[in-house]
Parts: C-alpha cells; structure tokens; sequence
C-alpha cells in the first residue's frame, strides 16, 4: 500500500491553492431552494435528520432563501409549517419530486441533510434528467461527488489518485467473483452492498459456505446488484472525522472520534467515544490530513464524514468510507462539540465561507476553526432487543441500532457510567446481574463474537479477575479502554467493604457509580445514599459546553454535570419549569415525543418562563441548544434529574411529553419535593393502575373488556379461565405494547408469566378478554375543565395489532355518527374524570355490534400528536403546555367538543427496520415493531393510503402476483380477496392447503411447493421476485421462530417483498390497487 | 478528596490537586494550552520554558511518551497541570508513562484539578504567574515564597543550544543556518524533509559566524519569553535579510518585527492550542493553525516599516505574519511544523525552499 511518511505530507499542494484564491459571496441567482428530507425512521437513518434538516431549513430562511421542503415523515419538527415556507408532506419517490419540481419551480436542490434517502433521490431525478430539464441545480455536495463517494469503483480510484490506502477489495455483481477474489486474498472478508441504508445485507464471513449467501443477499438489495468484497481489517482501530469544506477551499475538522469497538462492528452499533483518545498528536494529524484531503479532492461544500481505520500496532491506515452529507455521525459531533454542522453546511451551501460565518456558540468568533472540548463524550447504541427477544443479536457490518444516548464527563469512567444509565435498560452500572450466572466459556464467546452487551460481558470477565490483556488480544478492544473499565470493576470491591463511607463514596461518584447501586452495594434504600452525599456536600457541579475549552468566554446555555468544584450553571432569577425528554429514539418511543418535547418548550418560553430541558439523545431537535433556555444534557434518572431541580428551583417538572421515560419518573420526583406540573401524579396513576382505573370507569360508566390484574402465574390462569381466552396479556407502566400478547391456552399463559415476572415483579400484569373489533385512537387536551379533542383515528388493521403498528386514517371512515359521539362524550368525561391537564390518548375497540370499550388511557402525549396537529392545525403540544401552566383551554380559545373534520383523507402508515434485524417475526401483534411512521394525504382513501404505503417504502403493483398462504382460521375471509385479486387481473399463487382451498371455490390458483419439498417452493418464488407481494396468516399456537410461516415471512423481508400479516392491511392494498386498476369485466351475456 | 498539592496564583486563588511525576516546588508564570493531543511535543518544545502548563483536555498521557515526537531532549514546560493522568497509557509506540517521564524530565505534575476553572481564572486573569507545592504548605506561605521570588527574564538564554550542530539530511540540496532561540526539532525536521541541510547555531551567534558557513538561508527559530529580552539580536537579523532568504517562526517572526521597526506586547492570555484560525492574505484563505505565544506584532506598528501584514487571526485580528517589502524575507507568528497540531500550513516550507531557490 502506498502511504506518505509523515515528515513530508504536506497537507496542501502549494500549486492547487493558488487557482483558487478568489472571495466567494452568498449566492444572490438563486432564491428558492427545495430541501429533501429522509422521510420515516428506519435502523440507520433516524431523528439525526430532523434535527439536521430543521436546522438547515432555519439557516437558510436566515439568509432570506425561500425553503421549499419535502418529507414525508409527518412525525419531525422539520415538517412544521414554520420551518419552510412550503412543506410537502409527500413520498419520497422520483415521481412525486418530480410533479413538486414542476410545480414549485425551485432553483436549487439541497440533498445533503437527508441522509441516503436525500442523495440517492437527487442522484435519480438527475439521472432521469428532471432536474436539467427544470433548471434545478443542485447544492452542497455535486452529483460527480456523490457518485465518487457512493460507487465503490469510483471511489476505490479517487483514493488511489490521492495516494490513500484502502484494503483490497473488488466490485463484484455475481456470486462467483466474490468467491475467486477471497480464494486469493483469503478470509474474512467482508461483503458491502452498494447503495443501501445503514449497511443493509452486509457482513463479515469467513467461510466461502456464508460468503455465497450473504452475497446472493446482498447483490438482491443493492439496487445496483453491487457487493463490494473487500479484505477484512477487523480489530483496527475505527476512527471517524467530521469534516466541513467551503467552496473557498477553506476547510477544517470539527470533531474526531474513536470506536471503543474496534473495525468490524458497524459505527451505528459501536460504543463512540469523543475525541479519540488512543492516538498521538501525529497520527491524529495524519487523519485529519488525509481526511481533509479527501473532502477537497471530493470538493463537497458542506459537511462529510470519514470513516478511518488505524492499525493499532503501526502508522498504517486505510479509509474505510465516505459520506458526502450530513449524517449520525455528524449529528453526534454537533452535539458532542456544540458546533451546528447542518447550520453551518446549510450556509455554505449557499456559497458563505466558514471564515465569514460567525461561529454560534461563542457569538465572537467564526465558523472556521476547530472546536476543542474539555471532557469526554461517550455514545452508547440502543438497540430493539428488549423488544425483539428471538433477534439475532449479534454485532457486525449490519446496523441494527434504532437510537443512541450520549453522556459527558471530565473522565472516561464518568463519561460511560453515564452513558449506560441513559439508556434505560433498567441498568444502572457496568453490570448485568443476568451475565453472572453465564460460565466463562459463554462469557468468552459473547466478547469475542460482539453482541449488544459486549460492555457488560467484558466487564463481568474484568470482574472474573481475568487480565485486560488477554482480553484486549482476544477482542482487539484497546487496552485504554479495558484498563478504564477495570477501575470501575476493581473499585466496586472497594466500595462494597466500605459501607457509607464519605471518602469511598466521594471516590466512587467521582467513576461514576449511581446511587442506585451503591445503595444496592451497601443494602440500604436509595434515598439514604443521596442523603449521605447531600451532607456531605458530594454532589456534581455543571460545566458549559462551549466549542473552545473556555478559551473564549460564551453564553452557551447547554450544561453537563461532573463531579468537581467549580459549577458555571447559575440559576436565573426567572421562573423556571423543567421539561423531561424522551431519552433514546427506541421502538415505542420515537420522534414522536421529542416532537411534543419541542413544541412544549417553546410554548414555555412563549409564556414566559424559563425552559430547561434535560435529555440524553444527541440526535434529536430538543437537544439543540438553540431550543431551550437552558439544556442540561445528562441521563434521565432520578439521582441525575433531582440534581438539577436541586440546583434550579423550578416552579416544577413536566413530565408528560417525555414519553413513559419521563412519567415513569414522576413518582420519585415527587416524593423527593418536586412538583409535578399538569396532570396530577395520583391521577396519573389512577389511569395507569388497573384497580383504580376500572373503579373510575366503572364510576363514570364507560365500558371496558373484562378483565382484571395479578402477580402470579396462578392468579392470571384464574382470571383469563373466568373471562374466557382469548385474553391480552400485559404489563402495566410500559409503552409501545412492550411484552403484550394475546394468547389462548394455559400453557402459554404460564410461559408469559414466567418470563414478565422475571422483568418486572414490582407492578403487576393486566389480564384482558381480547375484544374483537375496529380500534380507534383520539388524542385530546384538557385543562380539567373543557376537554378539546383535535381528531380520532381510525385503525385499519382489527384490534390485536399494535395501534403504532396500524395503519390509522383521519377522519374515521367507517365509523357511525352515533358511535363518533360516544366517543366523544367518553373522552370528554375520562379528561374530566381524570382532572387531565396537558395531553390525554385513549385507545378504544368498537365492536360490530358498535359497542364501545376503552382499552387504555395514557396521560401523556402521544405518538399521534404530531400527525394530528399538522393536519388540523392545531398545536396540541403547545396548547398543552400553556394549560398546564395555567392557561384556560377557553383563554387560548378551545372549548370542549370535537374539532370539525379537515377536509381530505390522511393515513399515517407504519415503517419497519425488520430487514436489518434477523431472526425477527415480522408477523404483527400486539407489540410494537415498526420504527417510523410516513403520512400520506389525499383527496380520497384509496389516493391517501396509496401515498402513505408508497412512503413508506413499499414498492406497489410491480409484478401482478400474490402469493397467498393462510391459516386455517383466516381461509374463508382469505377467500375473498383473493377472489378480489384474481378479480382485477392479478394471478395469484397459493401454497398447498391454501390452493386447495381457493380451487374448492372456484379461484384460479398455482400451487407453490412446501419449504422442503422438490421443485420450487414457496421460498424461491418469493427469492426470485416472482411475486409482488405476500399474503401470509397463521395461527398462533406458539411462538416459534422456525415455522414454515416464519421463514416466509423473512424471506419476503430479506428479498424486499411486502408481506401482510394482517388480512386487513392486504385488503386496504386491493383497495388501492383495485382503484388504480381497469375494470377487465366481460359484457354479461 | 484529600489533595497532597496545590498551586496558589499570585492573586492569592488556590488550586488544589495530587503531585505526580517529580515533586519538587516550582514557580513559573500558569497558561493553558487547548491542544487535545500533543501533551508530549509541548512538554519538550522550550518555548514553554519557565511555564507551567494546564492541559485544558481532562484526561492526558492516554498514548503515552514515545521516542519520536520529542521537540527537544532536554528543554520543555516547567510543570503540567491535569485533570487526570493516564498510568496505563495505550499505544504501540509507547515506552514510558507520562509519569515517568516527568520524573526523568525532573518536571512535577498536578493532576485531579478542576483544569476549567484555572483556564477560566487565567482567561479572566490573564497570563499569571503561581507556586506549586505540597498540601502542607500555607497558602500564605507559598504566596509569601511566591512574591519574593524575582520575575525570570533571560529565558533564551537558558534553552539557546551551547554550541552549534549539523543535522544532515537525505539528497542535500541546500544548507540552511537555523538560529535556536528555543528550537523545536519539527522545524529541523521539515527543512530536512526538504533537503536541507541545517546548521543549528545558538542565539547569540553573529552576521560574520553564520556568513562563513555559507548557508542559501536562515530560519530564525521559535523560543521563549519576551522578544524585548534580546535586543542584541536585532542587528543581527537586519544584516541577515538583505543578504539571505530568510524565514522566521514564532519568537523568530517577533524579532524580525522588531528588527525592522515594529513593536511588541504581551496578550492577555496569548493564543495557545491547534485550532487557531488564521488568514493567509495572499491565498485568500483561513488555515487551522497551530500556536504557542504570549506576545505579540503590534499590527499599528507595521506602518511606516517595511513589513507588510501577510498574515491575521481572524479572530482577534492579531498580526499571524509578516514579509519583507524587499527582500526574501517572512515569518509568521504561528507553528507551520505543527507537532502538536495540524499541518495546513507546511506549504510555508515550501515558499521558504523557492525562496533559496530564486
């Protein structure tokens, strides 16, 4: 490999600047700019983007540009009428920006802040020549850099002309060149898929039998059908810079950082740590060196990441790879330094030069220069395995992360210590009980082959006595970290002998050890160990995040405790209201709550008081400095909230937009002297206890399932036998339908019970009768007064799905006037019951018989508060808000009843990851999977829910075949609409029992062979895209992850084939489909 | 925390911390550098002589010493101010802790120190002189100690080298005499890379010395303290431009200002780290450079010179470099070698380099 010595890397080509030398001022020929969001969260492109995308949209209007935006994704802050002066809430597809192009007529196109879906859009409209023929240039990063960064040939050569080192690798487009080339170099290797999202399909193999598969798999996603194989450099050490360039040339590195997990464990799933701390001053100018260099050589105006790899044991290195955008990464490096990428890469993209842009944290300095921190930040992944118990959990190339928290701190101990309680794992330490009971065979097996709690396992072997070293040759982690995890490992000894004891209690504070497990360490009540340290005078001081190390004197009203001496967060003299955030963007929590986080704050600060928010999540919009009065970033735990109230004052806490992370923390809130604000905390618990709950209902007369709650396996047998199965099981104080199921056999019930107790033995689990029925959701504010209701929305799916799993559709289509007031009046009298003041969401059942039941009330804002307050206008969070500080609903001119119907259809479609979570059922149920949502709105229902799936990201009546296979009990409704599709011209394939089945009435059908079987089976039809989508049910007996069914449904997922699990969701397709589709009618005879 | 050290600034605040590396008392004048790496090129660079040095990045020795990135073998700060050391350093060109490097260097240290605040008092203070000592210590007394103690001023002079050297290179093409007020062994290394030949002679050398070794130019070097100290190098400096192309970096750039009319002053707490932004007029663009200084060019006083401002931080608009109107001449008030810091500023080298070639 060609690499430069040190000594002489000039990092400037003398020659090459001298072209270049001439001022470049802010573009004045271009005045309307079409922004391209990246439409629903997915693993690998998540609320990093809203906040992205809402900070360039602001920057721009800054600048007197006119923001044209589209995103489909309803759920941001960035599709806020606010932020643009036009907001198209339309797919993200080449034909739709198409028609708004024609339309809109914008002169310019930034695709740069909409991650991969932003790039690979424009890169389509160009190719299709729309964007030539409609005079639309594009900004920021040039197509020609897009393809360079993006085509693994392209870019292989761009860093051979530049004389930088990348490992081996070829572009191969058949299986059999990727098998020849690692005959050669030898394994592992490592399988890339041009073009896909968070590094879909790809992975580390190293046997030929795995390279075959994985790359059959991969060439199958990449819409190029490229895999780039390459030589495995797993165990380097994984560094990534974040650059920015102007078109002026000028460019700089605004943060590096370090992988804590060495190259192989894909960046989105690695422990990051910032700034990286295993280099010297020299190979971290060598980086940055060639980092810079590539960004010019690239010539992107804006921001970019490098991905780098360092061999620990040498200068070499190699660039692993290159975004030309804005990205997680990015996001990460804003939050961790304080410097606004998206801000900043917005204004050049409009030809203003870093060295004219004033930098916004310091307000005196520019935009040219290097932040450097004083502490350490540390990100953690969050992943969906607490949801999804049967993934396949394993760390690779494959990111299967949906969030991440990030903690600061003046050491690494205090930093990661932070971190892991962040992520709300019920984990308070660097240490998993669970992982104590594993041998060292498995512990050794879960290091070495990386799995989410690698941290954990690596710690319990610290605690085993094992060797950092040994560790460290095992697993390539470097010995920096392990020998920091160590002193965390080895003081616990120390504080475990030591029981109470100020000066161990100060040392152990100081490796940040919460209180929660020194008072588990020293057997007494949390409370105690708080009390100790608050006489003792141990508690953190709040230091500033500033870009400049306190170089510079700043006003940056963004905060992180330490444990030292010197505090710089005053408390003002205003009244203050603390706003607790959402934490980690996690299945069941997503943007939708940093959304109304937002919202809250700005209605707080509108009515006059100070805001402070306290938050973990580097990706989101709340914890953008600019948002609040004052940011605290810090875990959201008792210890660590009560902190900050202690030192603020605050007139109280809203807790109710922060999602079940915040309401969860209401009581201990309260019982250490805060005040919570809105909604009262006993009737918080009066709709989340079920005894309380079913006494108010019962008082207020409003219907709801039989049921009842227990705590013992015994106890919930007794319960389901006396309301009859099928029951839903549940437990209580969960969002997202977390460990919800519905099942219909004691058996199962015992196996539920065991697993739920194991979780949680606190609360008790709630037994339902499982009501069949049209699930319906409203939202409403109350101020305990008047009760207001925006909207209700009709699930398409029948209750038993997750109603964030449903498609929802606004207005209710199907729902009788007399039915609509009924639920009007019971959301009425349930905000009254409750003295609800703030948010309320209920979810109900309307029967056919058109009864209706309450199956919950949630106290709190709701996942469909920001799809609701788009379309009716009215901005739920934000009236919220000011009722709870006070404000009557009549004062800010509601008053109680229902909000008259907008006009149109509006369809809320859910989106799933499942294809970068293997070993997943996509099957839906009552638990939550989706990880995003898209909205689609249009004049009628078939045009809206057509929008919405198309947005979703679901190609649509492509190959004019589905494939049918149902369980027994779903054959008659099946029939149907296969008759349907069979109706409108679509051929439909059927597996044995359910061919049978259509044959007997008269439905034309091709069999399709059993997995096993000879010939083709169902599998290879659905390998070979010889279907356009999947129809598949089954009946739930257990929960087998091998059934014939389950691999269906992967295969489908696997091959990017639609598949319904829910006949209802299959027959809202038709609908769509039969609307877009001639009539093919014989004339009757 | 009990702490068995602490430094007291001479305004009577009191830092308390833990003693690493030697244990000796130390008096010099306190700054911060905000470099996040590079804690071993500034512990060896003797521009920071008789300073002691706060880290304002927490957490430092994580890389430890190596054998390479060494500015000087025996001139460097005064003492290091942390708020933690690394005593596990990790990387593959390690040979000592950092620890053990301040004892062998004789340098005490100080770590577990709320490093921000003492960056703030100096931000606030300016540049100020303390005392590091034992616990044991009054605050009175290690004032009282403090104030006795007389305001060192010939620091050149201790870190000039005591005799000239040659430091050869590969494929020589030119011989370039290097005057060490205070060198940093990264610009030998970058004029070596270069193919020069550098002849390190000590501050104090004169016209007709450097004249018979017949060199194609002269570097004036990097040092410590005020530029005004060394008055007698001044002529020396005019005699040189007019018949050598020359180059000057740092504490070089103030006395080629100062050799040709302009003035100098100290800053309030000076520019010290890697991120320093700073305008290249002539190329029409901001570099990341690297600095280290407490004093500055007066940018009022190149009026009237024959200096012409090539160079400003953008900023503070401090004066970053200057050129010759005449001659072959320029310097820039920054490091252009980098170690510690970024190199967007080697191509300066190469101006120098077709200077020597014209």
């Amino acid at each position: 490999m060609n690499r430069r010595g040190y000594l002489c890397c000039d990092a400037l080509d003398l020659n090459e600047i001298k072209g270049d030398a001439t001022e470049m001022p802010k573009r004045t020929d271009i005045k309307r700019i079409l922004v391209i969001g990246s439409g629903p969260i997915i693993i690998g492109q998540a609320a990093e983007f809203d906040y992205a995308g809402t900070q360039a949209c602001q920057s721009l209007r800054e600048e007197g540009y006119e923001v044209i935006l589209v995103n489909s994704n309803p759920a941001t802050i960035m599709t806020d009428k606010e932020v643009a002066d036009k907001v198209y809430m339309e797919p993200l597809t080449k034909s739709f920006l198409a028609k708004i192009i024609r339309k809109e007529r914008p002169d310019a196109v930034l695709p740069s802040l909409g991650g991969q879906t932003g790039l690979n859009l424009v890169v389509e409209l160009a190719e299709a020549g729309i964007l030539e023929a409609n005079h639309v240039e594009i900004l920021g990063t040039h197509l020609s850099s897009i393809e360079q960064a993006e085509d693994r040939d392209l870019f292989r050569s761009l860093m051979n002309e530049l004389n930088e080192p990348v490992p081996e690798s070829i572009i191969a487009t058949q299986v059999e060149e990727a098998v020849a080339f690692a005959n050669e170099i030898g394994y592992p290797i490592i399988v890339r898929p041009a073009f896909t999202l968070g590094g879909t399909g790809g992975g580390i193999v190293d046997n030929e039998q795995d390279l075959r598969t994985v790359v059959e798999n991969g060439l199958t996603l990449s819409p190029v059908t490229q895999c780039l194989i390459e030589r495995s450099i797993a165990g380097y050490k994984e560094i990534e810079y974040e650059v920015m360039r102007d078109a002026n040339d000028n460019a700089i590195v605004v943060c590096n950082m370090e992988n804590v997990d060495p190259v192989g464990v894909h960046t989105g799933d690695s422990i990051v740590v910032a700034p990286a701390q295993t280099m010297t001053d020299v190979e971290a100018n060598m980086l940055r060196d060639s980092s810079l260099k590539i960004i010019r050589a690239l010539k992107i105006e804006g921001g970019c990441n490098v991905q780098l790899a360092l061999d620990p044991f040498s200068h070499q290195y190699y660039i692993i790879e290159v975004n030309p955008r804005v990205s997680r990464s990015s996001a990460l490096a804003s939050k961790a330094t304080g410097y606004p990428i998206a801000k900043i890469a917005a204004k050049i993209a409009v030809g203003l030069t870093l060295d004219e842009i004033i930098n916004p944290v310091t307000k005196t300095t520019y935009a040219a220069f290097e932040p450097t921190i004083d502490y350490i930040v540390s990100k953690i992944p969050r992943w969906p395995f607490d949801k999804f118990d049967t993934a396949n959990r394993r760390l690779g190339t494959q990111m299967k992360a949906t969030g991440e928290v990030m903690a600061l701190g003046r050491t690494f101990e205090e930093s990661m210590m932070k971190a892991i309680r962040s992520l709300e794992l019920k984990i308070y330490h660097l240490e998993i009980d669970e992982l104590k009971e594993r041998d060292d065979e498995t512990l050794w097996h879960r290091a070495i082959h990386v799995d989410d709690e690698r941290l954990f396992v690596v710690a319990e072997l610290l605690r085993r006595g094992v060797a950092v070293q040994e560790i460290h040759e095992k697993t390539m982690m470097d010995i920096f970290f392990l020998t920091k995890l160590e002193n965390i490992v080895k003081y616990e000894a120390v504080v475990k002998e030591n029981p109470m004891d100020v000066n161990v209690l100060d040392r152990a504070k100081r490796l940040g050890f919460s209180d929660i497990t020194l008072a588990k360490y020293w057997h007494v009540p949390e409370v105690d160990v708080y009390n100790l340290r608050q006489s003792a005078g141990i508690v953190p001081v709040y230091k500033m995040v500033d870009t400049c190390a306190a170089e510079f004197s700043s006003t940056t009203p963004y905060f992180y405790s330490t444990m030292e001496t010197f505090t710089e967060s005053v408390k003002s003299d205003r009244p203050s209201v603390v706003i607790l955030g959402s934490g980690p963007i996690r299945i069941g929590q997503g943007v939708e709550f940093d959304y109304a986080t937002v919202h809250c704050v700005k209605a707080i600060r509108e009515a006059g008081y100070e805001a402070i928010v306290i938050n973990n999540n580097p990706e989101t919009v709340s914890t953008d400095f600019s948002i609040s009065d004052k940011l605290y970033f810090e875990p959201l735990t008792l210890e660590d909230v009560m902190h900050i109230i202690d030192l603020e004052q605050p007139l109280g806490v809203i807790v109710q937009f922060g999602g079940q992370t915040a309401i969860n923390l209401a009581a201990g809130l309260q019982s250490r002297g805060a005040t919570i604000l809105g909604t009262s905390l006993a009737n918080i618990d009066r709709a989340e206890d079920r005894d309380k709950f079913e006494k108010l209902l019962k008082e207020l007369e409003i219907p709801q399932p039989l049921g009842s709650t227990c705590r013992t396996v015994e106890g919930a047998k007794k319960i389901a036998n006396e309301i009859g199965y099928p029951v839903l099981l549940r437990p209580s104080y969960v969002l997202g339908g977390r460990a919800m199921e519905i099942i219909d056999h004691d058996v199962e019930i015992e196996r539920y019970m065991r697993s739920a107790l194991k979780e949680d033995s606190k609360n008790p689990i709630l037994v339902d009768r499982y009501v069949t029925g049209k699930e319906v959701e409203v939202d409403a504010i109350s101020d305990g007064i008047d009760v207001y209701i925006p909207g209700v929305m009709e699930h398409i799916e029948r209750a038993g799905v997750h109603s964030g799993d449903s498609l929802a559709v606004y207005p209710p289509q199907n729902i009788s006037e007399a039915v609509m007031e009924r639920l009007i009046d019971y959301t009425i009298k349930l905000g009254r019951g409750l003295s609800i003041v703030g948010l309320l969401n209920i979810q109900f059942i309307v029967t056919k018989d058109d009864e209706v039941f309450v199956i919950e009330v949630n106290p709190r804002s709701s996942r469909t508060v920001p799809f609701l307050s788009k379309i009716t206008d009215v901005p739920m969070a934000n009236v919220a808000s000011r009722a709870i500080m006070g404000e009557s609903l009549k004062a800010q001119g509601y008053s109680t009843g229902y909000h008259p119907h907008v006009p149109g259809v509006y369809v809320k479609a859910p989106v799933f990851s499942f294809s970068k979570l293997r070993g997943v059922d996509i099957a839906l149920g009552p638990e939550m999977k989706s990880t995003g949502e898209a909205i689609g709105k249009d004049r009628s229902l078939e045009k809206a829910l057509y929008k919405a799936i198309l947005a979703s990201g679901m190609k649509m009546g492509e190959a004019e075949r589905v494939l049918f296979t149902i369980g027994n009990k779903d054959k008659e409704e099946a029939l149907e609409l296969a008759r349907n599709f069979a109706n409108i011209g679509y051929e439909i394939l059927a597996t044995h029992g359910t061919h049978t089945m259509l044959q007997a009435q008269g439905v034309r059908s091709i069999p399709v062979g059993k997995i096993g079987e000879n010939g083709t089976t169902v599998l290879d039809v659905i390998r070979k895209g010889q279907v356009g989508f999947v129809v598949n049910t089954f009946t739930a007996t257990k929960k087998a992850t091998v059934t014939d069914g389950f691999l269906i449904r992967r295969t489908a997922v696997e091959n990017n084939i639609p598949c319904f699990t829910s006949l209802d969701t299959a027959k809202a397709v038709y609908n769509v489909l039969a609307s877009m589709s001639f009539a093919i009618e014989a004339t009757e005879a | 925390m009990n702490f068995n050290r602490k430094l007291v600034l001479a305004d009577g605040t009191v830092f308390p911390g833990n003693g690493f590396g030697s244990k000796e008392e130390v008096i010099a004048e306190v700054m911060f550098n905000t470099g996040m790496t590079g804690y071993q090129e500034i512990l060896t660079d003797p521009s920071y002589h008789n300073q002691m040095v706060c880290m304002t990045y927490p957490m430092i020795g994580n890389y430890g010493i190596n054998q390479e990135d060494y500015e000087s073998k025996s001139h460097g700060a005064s003492a290091l101010i942390v708020k933690e050391y690394c005593e596990v350093p990790s990387n593959w060109s390690a040979v000592q802790t950092l620890d053990e490097f301040l004892k062998s260097r004789n340098t005490p240290g100080l770590c577990d120190v709320d490093t921000r605040a003492l960056t703030i008092r100096i931000r606030e203070a300016g540049a100020i002189r303390g005392i590091m000592v034992d616990a044991t210590v009054s605050d009175e007394e290690a004032l009282a100690k403090l104030n006795a103690t007389e305001v060192l001023t010939a620091h050149v002079k201790q870190v000039t080298p005591k005799a000239s050297y040659k430091v050869p290179t590969q494929n020589k093409k030119f011989r370039v005499v290097f005057m060490a007020f205070g060198a940093k062994q990264g610009i030998i290394n970058e004029l070596a890379a270069r193919g020069c030949e550098v002849i390190v002679v000590p501050y104090h050398t004169t016209f007709e010395e450097i004249k018979a070794l017949n060199p194609d130019g002269v570097v004036l070097s990097n040092g410590p303290g005020d530029p005004t100290d060394i008055p007698e190098v001044l002529p020396v400096i005019r005699e040189l431009q007019v018949n050598y192309p020359l180059f000057g970096v740092c504490l070089g750039h103030q006395l080629f200002a100062l050799a040709n009319g302009a003035t100098t002053s100290k800053m309030k707490f000076g520019h010290h780290g890697g991120n320093v932004p700073v305008k290249d007029i002539a190329l029409g663009r901001t570099l990341i450079t690297s600095q280290n200084h407490g004093y500055q060019v007066n940018r009022e006083s190149l009026e009237g010179t024959d200096l012409e401002l090539t160079h400003y931080a953008i900023n503070d608009d401090t004066v970053e470099g200057v050129k010759h109107k005449k001659y072959p001449a320029f310097t820039v008030q920054y490091h252009p070698e980098a170690h510690p810091g970024p190199s967007d500023s080697k191509y300066l080298f190469d101006q120098f380099i077709a200077n020597l070639s014209k």
